[in-house]
């Protein structure tokens, strides 16, 4: 038999000391064996051969408000493309007296998504807000009404159609995804197989493709003289794209949720549309967040592919400035910059999602 | 209740009302036949106790009264409705019959109380400070009113499965349902879980157990019924049952979990 010495007094004791100071640190993490040692030097090495060339060119010999023929003349970045031409780019085809417009209903949009950002601000007036705010920011593009002079939609472009595009886009195809999530393991088996029809193939063909179809085939469909405005064509096809995606993922989410959460629901009593809206789809929906959030984030950025129907996005407005033989030869600047916008909207998206997820973690 | 003290009598049972009528029930799986012809009748206030080997259909008989399961052939009436397809029907039926589970399926993302007051919420259709007031109600009856706030991860299985039976008795049910409530339990949780059955039990409560605690069947039913392969094999009280068993089966069950 064992016998256990009986523990004298409760000590504290301290948790033991891992590294001491910023010279433990190093040394620990990145000097702590022989492959981390040549991996941190190898790094060391690449960076000062590119930072500080990096920041010669972008930076200390960097044009920032010239001509494009001053910029030809130096060797530094020529950021001088995007100030001279940011209206164009951030607007395309716009007329210039009235941009103010477009950039009021942005400021609007970005208002509404950081307010929305905090869970404690979601209510119902919340709702009323964004029905509100997406009349005013409809107003505000196509005019029209209260003095303001119409803009006809084949000259919006830039960053509006952008988030016009994807912010539409997203919010239709989500709740249109978990419907056919939904319709996918309904009993009913002529729903399940017209959604298995629909997501398969819309899976089965890549998104140029469906763009091209409602661009080019769809209109031929259409009786003489019944147009339908190419945005709306193109939106359509990124909605019925996204969703079929969204769908699969949210399918994922239902199979983990237990038999005994149905059955639960409806011992209680609860119909199929409560069991579905109260127990079911906020635990499936909350475990696929990630997922979600990853095609919610390459559906925004496929939206510049609407450049293939002629759609002057603000992918194809900053391609278009590099045409111009006054800055012909600075695509590197107009790309970083382009990526630069696009990674504000991504990071967004993703550190929202990191903030839900841990929010609804119970 | 005249028959809800320990020694309960037959006949003041006989005389109440019919509260579950099972009339030559059948069911199959595919081509497994499972419940092969039951007949039970059940008395308002009167406890029952199943039991029988693993995968003689206990579970399967009792989710057919909620419709958890569908049968194919025979009725089941309960408290004068008849279960079919039509949804009304069904929808009645679930709102009188309680269920508690072997695994307690409480519903994870959502607080204790919510938990209990969806039912009434969204089925009743009861405002929800009514509905928190009787969820408290019933919460301190399982002894775990405390916990309201806080969310079935954060609680002990018996805690859990206590919260489960005052979830059901939210919804006000005419007959209670239990499917193995404290197999799934550590050992010192099931009293804690047998004791609150136990006082619902005296408070005069419908109820089908399925379960081996021989102990609360003692104390509380008044029929235990042996089910095997899809048939009510025997049927008795329980001094008789477990005393004078008379079928060959029932003898070598009894002896397997009597040790
Ligand atoms: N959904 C199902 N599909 C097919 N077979 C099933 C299904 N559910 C149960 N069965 C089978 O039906 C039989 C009876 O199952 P049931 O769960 O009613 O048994 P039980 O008496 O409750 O057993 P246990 O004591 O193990 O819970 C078993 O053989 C089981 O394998
Ligand atoms: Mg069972």
């Amino acid at each position: 038999m064992t016998v256990y010495e009986p523990i004298e007094e409760f000590t504290d004791l301290k948790p033991p000391v891992t590294s001491i100071g910023v010279l433990g640190w190093i040394r620990s993490k990145l000097f702590n064996n022989w492959y981390n040692s040549l991996l941190t030097l190898a790094t060391l090495y690449l960076l000062v051969k590119v930072v500080p060339p990096f920041i010669d060119w972008a930076v200390i010999n960097g044009n920032w408000n010239t001509t494009g023929a001053a910029c030809h003349q130096s060797k530094g970045a020529c950021w001088s493309i995007i100030h001279a031409n940011i209206r164009f780019i951030m607007f395309g085809f716009y007329p210039p007296t009235e941009q103010w417009r477009p950039l009021l209903a942005m400021m609007l949009l970005f208002a509404l998504l950081l307010v929305s950002r905090n869970r404690r601000w979601w209510s119902k007036y919340l709702g009323f807000a964004w029905l509100a705010g997406l009349v005013v920011m409809g107003l505000l593009m196509k005019g029209g009404l209260f003095g303001l002079p119409a803009v006809d939609s084949g000259q919006w472009g830039g960053l509006p159609l952008t988030l016009i595009l994807s912010v539409f886009g997203l919010t239709a195809a989500y709740p249109l995804g978990v419907i056919l999530a939904l319709g996918r393991q309904s009993r009913m088996p002529a729903i399940r197989y017209l959604t298995i029809v629909y997501i398969e193939m819309i899976r089965g063909v890549p998104l140029i493709s469906l763009l091209f179809m409602s661009a080019i085939i769809f209109p031929l469909f259409l009786p003489e003289g019944v147009t339908i405005n190419k945005i709306i064509r193109a939106q359509v096809a990124i909605i019925m794209f996204t969703a079929a995606y969204v769908a699969e993922v949210v399918r994922g989410g239902l199979q983990a949720i237990p038999k005994g959460q149905y059955e639960a629901a409806e011992s209680l009593g609860l119909n199929y549309w409560q069991t579905m809206r109260l127990i079911v789809l906020p635990q499936a929906l909350k475990i696929v967040i990630p997922p979600t959030v990853s095609i919610l984030i390459s559906a925004f950025k496929d939206t510049s592919l609407v450049v293939i129907i002629a759609l002057y996005d603000i992918l194809k407005t900053t391609q278009s400035t590099l045409s111009n033989p006054e800055w012909m030869g600075f695509s590197t600047e107009a790309y970083l910059f382009l990526a630069l916008v696009y990674f504000i909207c991504c990071y967004f998206m993703s550190t929202w999602s990191r903030k839900l997820e841990k929010e609804l973690q119970t | 209740m005249s028959n809800s003290g320990q020694n309960p009598s037959p006949a003041a049972a006989e005389e109440a009302r019919q509260i579950i009528k099972i009339i030559d029930l059948h069911k199959w799986f595919g081509e497994f036949h499972v419940l092969r012809g039951i007949n039970l009748e059940v008395a308002a206030g009167e406890r029952i106790v199943v039991c029988g080997p693993s995968g003689s259909g206990k579970s399967t008989m009792i989710r057919c009264i909620n419709r958890l399961e569908e049968h194919q052939r025979g009725q089941i009436i309960v408290d004068g409705i008849e279960l079919s397809n039509n949804l009304k029907n069904i929808e009645k039926i679930r709102e009188e019959v309680g269920m508690v589970f072997q695994h307690f399926n409480l519903f994870p993302h959502l607080t204790i109380l919510d938990n209990l007051t969806l039912g009434p919420i969204w089925v009743k259709k009861m405002p929800r400070r009514e509905a928190e007031e009787i969820a408290m109600y019933f919460l301190e009856k399982v002894h775990i009113a405390e916990q309201a706030k806080k969310f079935p991860g954060q609680l002990s299985g018996g805690q859990q499965q206590r919260v489960a039976i005052a979830r059901s008795l939210c919804m006000k049910p005419k007959v209670m349902l239990f499917d193995e409530p404290t197999s799934a339990l550590d050992p010192e949780m099931v009293k804690e879980v047998l004791d609150v059955m136990i006082s619902l039990a005296h408070e005069g409560m419908t109820m089908i157990v399925v379960t081996h605690e021989m102990g609360f069947a003692k104390s509380v039913a008044h029929r235990v019924l042996f089910m095997d392969e899809g048939r009510i094999v025997e049927e008795n009280t329980p001094d008789e049952f477990f005393d004078h068993p008379e079928h060959e089966r029932t003898k070598l069950f009894l002896s397997q979990i009597l040790h």
